[in-house]
């Protein structure tokens, strides 16, 4: 990891790693989202409104994860302060919230059919919809400072007070209420899905995590060019204008 | 606003003079200038609370007026009205002093950032939630509010509010130097604030359960213990949190 630091050694590595997280990410959402949707049975309750869970469920998990891995690179940034954590969790960021825009939309209209109607009050939605407005905080405040030392750290501050409120409001929703089923994959013993919908499911998280993988490099490797650029224009100008001002 | 102004910089000044062992007295000394430059100001309380009864009294407007509604929904309502008018107060925490250099100054007096924060978000609970609090009875009296599950509803707003405070503060230690901040602060502390809403609705919900069934109060039954904590994390977060967020502004 601290090899990876150097923006000069990440760069070479992420033009490998791109295209293949990339090129894994197209054929595993390919293979995934065939089988959940063709060739997967229906489920004897929710009949085919189950399909929809093949994008739903990594949804949930990448907004998740894209904030967990969000945090993390905020706390190193924070401790080593290193520009490269900070482009990460800012590159990180919108694709968060993409993930989660798409399980509240996937969740919403899941639940349509299946409670009668497209929104309810129960904990787990509302502690996404909680985490929807965190990560567009997180987004404007990175918009809305200039400087992008210091929008950096102050986003990354913001990140980690966020990742110690993720638990309290989690228990708190929970204490409020609850009505969504609890989760059905991390249980004690056997899972309670049927491997002919557990295997396109957890192809499709796989999928999803390449994904996410491969835009995250490319994020980050369009972030530093457009900060070695700024540089240079820099650089050039200063060149420029030195002969005027000596 | 020269008075003002002047007043801001004696005080940096006597500041100075003081020996660095007594950072309470330099505490108290910055949560009296604040309070100083507060009514200075004069209406600056005054608008917070009538923006507070400006939202308790759309209300009614908006649902019908339907007394025995509205009383149900009283505290849930006059939380959110008193989280939307604190939400008002927050950009103009720290500005003034960032603006003008005073913090820079502060900052090299005997208090510690996070002492700072702390004192000024005394003076901003003093100048702000306090008069919110104060007015709240008034308005319950709106909306036909049992006088049991009021005293309950302002116990909740007195042990919630410093944390809400200092959520605020973490949100404007955040983005000081960010010209129209407000909506932006209100987006940063609202997922914040979701704990101490719930737990401080969740013990008002009990208490009046309690009320009905004609029992007394408990205050260590677990919504209330509950939201004592969510509180004190709250405001310990928002303290460290705030002064990291204006050391990183200040340090240039």
């Amino acid at each position: 990891m601290f090899a990876l630091a150097n923006p000069h050694r990440f760069l070479s590595y992420s033009r490998v790693l791109t295209p293949w997280a990339g090129g894994l990410a197209a054929v595993l959402l390919l293979v995934g989202l065939v089988w959940g949707l063709a060739f997967a049975p229906p489920d004897y309750q929710m009949g085919d409104t189950v399909r929809i869970m093949f994008v739903h469920v990594p949804s949930a998990w990448m907004a998740m994860a894209a904030y967990t891995f969000m945090a993390s690179a905020s706390l190193a940034s924070f401790i080593w302060r290193h520009s490269l954590a900070d482009i990460a969790a800012r590159a990180a960021a919108p694709l968060g919230l993409g993930f989660n825009f798409l399980a509240l939309v996937t969740g919403a209209l899941w639940g349509q059919p299946m409670w009668g109607t497209f929104w309810v009050w129960d904990a787990r939605l509302t502690s996404f919809l909680v985490l929807f407005f965190f990560y567009i905080g997180y987004i404007a405040l990175w918009e809305a400072i200039e400087d992008p030392h210091k929008a950096g750290r102050a986003a990354a501050i913001l990140a980690i007070v966020g990742f110690i409120n993720v638990p309290i409001v989690k228990f708190s929703v929970d204490w409020w209420n609850t009505l969504h089923q609890p989760a059905s994959l991390i249980k004690m013993g056997a899972p309670a899905i049927h491997w002919t919908i557990l295997t396109p499911l957890l192809i499709m998280v796989a999928a999803y995590t390449a994904l996410f993988v491969a835009l995250v490099l490319m994020r980050m490797r369009t972030e530093i060019f457009i900060r070695q650029i700024h540089r240079l224009q820099i650089s050039t100008a200063l060149d420029t204008e030195a002969p005027a001002l000596g | 606003m020269d008075e003002q102004d002047s007043q801001r910089h004696m005080s940096v000044t006597q500041w100075d003079m003081q020996s660095p062992a007594s950072s309470w007295r330099a505490f108290l000394a910055l949560v009296r200038r604040d309070l100083r430059l507060a009514t200075a100001q004069g209406a600056g309380g005054l608008q917070v609370v009538v923006f507070f009864a400006v939202v308790v009294t759309l209300i009614p407007f908006g649902l019908g007026p339907d007394l025995p509604l509205l009383q149900a929904i009283a505290p849930g309502l006059l939380w959110v009205a008193l989280i939307l008018a604190s939400l008002l107060t927050f950009d103009r925490l720290f500005q003034a002093d960032f603006e003008d250099g005073s913090l820079d100054g502060l900052v090299c007096g005997p208090l510690s950032l996070e002492g700072i924060v702390l004192a000024k978000a005394c003076a901003h609970w003093l100048t702000n939630a306090a008069p919110l609090i104060a007015a709240t009875p008034v308005l319950a009296l709106l909306l036909n509010m049992d006088m049991g599950v009021l005293g309950f509803l302002i116990l909740t707003f007195l042990v919630g509010t410093p944390g809400l405070t200092l959520i605020g503060a973490l949100g404007a230690g955040l983005s000081v130097g960010v010209r129209r901040a407000g909506i932006l602060i209100a987006l940063l502390v609202m997922p914040l604030y979701v704990p101490v809403l719930i737990f401080a609705i969740g013990a008002i919900e009990q208490a009046r359960r309690t009320l009905d069934a004609g029992g007394g109060l408990d205050l260590l039954e677990p919504n209330a213990l509950f939201l004592t904590a969510a509180s004190l994390v709250a405001g310990l977060v928002g303290v460290i949190a705030a002064a990291a967020g204006l050391r990183l502004h200040i340090s240039g």
